[in-house]
């Protein structure tokens, strides 16, 4: 087991290192140079000697594997370089941000879990009944539904019309409701369906058989039939924590959240990429890292996967 | 591709129902300036926020043009190059996933590369695109080109490795036909249902993408009609005029459901086993 993590921790080395070359890359295929963004931003005249020394103070006039290496180093001491319109180390703008999108998405995951939980093992308890179909089309349509929309039409519904939740703004629970709501929809239709569909595929297997052969009641046999899925389930809610907090992007936009999505919104319109950068940056390490804890948990708790 | 590939789509009636729907929007999209009631740039102020008529089918917006013909010209946008970018995709997918299959010392590389790039989720590699590209639609393609093409050769080239490794195209290479032929002859048409499944599949995600970026203000930008940026109009008169909200939504609820529904049966009829696995990769 041990000698596993090794190994996979090594082989995420060689991927760290090519996302942050694509990383690095991306900030250099924009056609206006950084350093007249960064002029332009703090309203100096744009002249060739002025350019000249931003370079020189961003370090830009160096060869780009000299800025690379330089990056590198200063990622490794957390230091991800100063906002180019707050003057703000980027770093403390992301922690200030994080939160935020945080709260939002496990909100999200916990929605996710409970009722793609609850509604896939219904529709594979109950196969093919009314309420199976009725879920399978609530599924089909949720994972067809731009998110943004939904958002308006819940805005719409539940602020305008009912004022039941705040429409914006994040002011205690309340103003999360919604948000959460929203980004659960549109995730949940694939936990539905991994519950659903393996419950199913494992019915007619030896040791369901010989548990109704030992004439266990229906609850005991699903709990046989859930401990045998809720594996992969879990593994599926992980990986799609790191895909959440992209996809909170819109929706912190749209219900004015103040996390990280709507930072790195705010910084594209702002051209400032430092912060688009790291942002891009953390969330593919987070997903790196996620896959990985996923296949060590997945090893560590199916035994079979170790033959 | 087999024959009877057709006759089982028609066989399923929602599928068949999708496919004439995409049909129809194309047909509307392509035939737009004659089949709208409106110019869709006309503003008119004295007209605006109007109820459904015989002059307005769908009603005005706030600056009084025809929410209809804003729809119509909006298939252009919306849909056209949704299409667009899914078959350059699938081009440079397919060339790169089959250079992968076939030359041993591509492939390494190119499966690593593919690595890299699956690492971002593809709305994050397409926002950081946009991020330093700068805003508008040729931009936004681009951007939805390279976030997918890593999962397009990943996925074209697990489908060539089933063909690869079998009897005939061993024989084929010993009796020294050339990669080439074999590609065209024998590979290509045999995993061509497959890429049209991908394919279809795909094009829902990239509209709602493109029509997310559009809301946001990163992508096509207005006043060109797309249902993105007229749902973002639509938001800022929500007390006002709620009704402006459905028409572009619905719109693209229901191609996206349309191209979803599309996929998945060609997927029933490719792999009736498929809804039996576990593992969804979409």
């Amino acid at each position: 087991m041990i000698r596993y993590i090794i190994k996979r921790v090594l082989l995420i080395i060689p991927l760290l290192l090519g996302v942050s070359i694509v990383c690095f890359i991306l900030v250099n295929l924009n056609p206006s140079s950084p350093a007249e963004v960064t002029l332009r931003i703090n309203n100096i005249t744009v002249t060739p000697q002025a350019i000249e020394e931003t370079k020189k103070e961003l370090g830009l006039d160096k060869p780009l594997v000299q800025q690379y290496v330089q990056w590198i180093k200063n990622l490794l001491n957390a230091d991800l370089g100063t906002s180019y319109e707050t003057k703000q180390p980027v770093f403390d703008e992301l922690i200030q941000a994080l939160p935020v999108t945080i709260y939002l998405s496990f909100s999200a995951i916990l929605l996710i879990a409970i009722f793609g939980f609850l509604i896939g093992v219904l529709c594979a308890v109950y196969e093919n009944s009314y309420f199976d179909k009725l879920a399978r089309v609530f599924i089909f349509t949720s994972a067809a539904m731009p998110s943004f929309w939904l958002a308006l039409l819940l805005i719409w519904l539940f602020s305008l019309k009912f004022n039941i939740f705040p429409s914006s703004g994040l002011d205690g629970i309340k103003s999360i409701v919604l948000p959460a709501v929203t980004l659960a929809v549109a995730y949940i239709s694939t936990f539905v369906r991994i519950i659903r569909n393996s419950l199913i595929q494992i019915k007619s297997s030896l040791f369901i058989t010989y548990a109704k052969a030992r004439g266990l009641n229906k609850f005991e046999i699903l709990k046989h039939k859930i401990k045998n899925v809720i594996n992969p389930f879990i593994v599926a809610l992980a990986m799609s924590i790191p895909k959440l907090f992209a996809g909170t992007v819109i929706i912190e936009n749209i219900f004015g959240l103040p996390g990280l999505g709507r930072l790195c919104v705010h910084a594209i319109f702002a051209r400032d990429y430092p912060i688009i950068q790291s942002y891009i940056l953390f969330i593919a390490i987070l997903f790196i890292i996620f896959n990985l804890l996923a296949d060590i948990w997945l090893q560590a708790r199916d035994p079979r996967l170790r033959v | 591709m087999r024959k009877d590939f057709l006759i089982k789509i028609v066989d399923n009636k929602l599928a068949l129902a999708s496919l004439i729907f995409i049909t129809l929007l194309i047909i509307t999209g392509l035939f737009a300036p004659l089949v709208s009631p409106n110019d869709p740039y006309l503003i008119n102020l004295d007209e605006k926020l109007l109820s459904y008529s015989l002059k307005y089918p769908l009603g005005t917006d706030h600056l009084g043009r025809c929410v209809a013909s804003r729809l119509i010209y909006g298939i252009r946008t919306t849909l056209f190059y949704s299409l667009f970018a899914m078959i350059i995709t699938v081009f440079f997918g397919l060339i790169l996933g089959l250079l992968a299959s076939f030359f041993k010392l591509l492939r390494v590389v190119i499966l690593r590369f593919c690595d890299i790039m699956l690492s971002f989720p593809s709305e994050l590699m397409m926002l950081a695109i946009i991020g330093f590209l700068g805003t508008g639609i040729e931009n936004i393609i681009i951007a939805a080109i390279i976030s997918k093409v890593a999962w397009y050769t990943r996925m074209i080239y697990s489908f060539t490795l089933n063909h690869v490794n079998t009897n005939y195209i061993h024989f084929s290479k010993v009796i020294g036909i050339p990669s080439r032929t074999i590609i065209k002859k024998h590979l290509f048409p045999l995993i061509l249902s497959d890429i049209i499944m991908l394919a279809t599949l795909n094009v829902g995600s990239i509209i709602l993408s493109i029509s997310a970026l559009s809301f946001l203000g990163l992508g096509v930008q207005a006043p060109t009609c797309e249902w993105g940026i007229m749902l973002n109009e639509a938001k800022e008169l929500m007390s006002i005029n709620p009704y402006m909200m459905l028409p572009p939504g619905l719109m693209i609820l229901f191609v996206v459901l349309s191209f979803n529904i599309l996929g998945d049966s060609i997927r029933d009829i490719l792999d009736p086993t498929y809804n039996l696995k576990i593992k969804d990769n979409s």
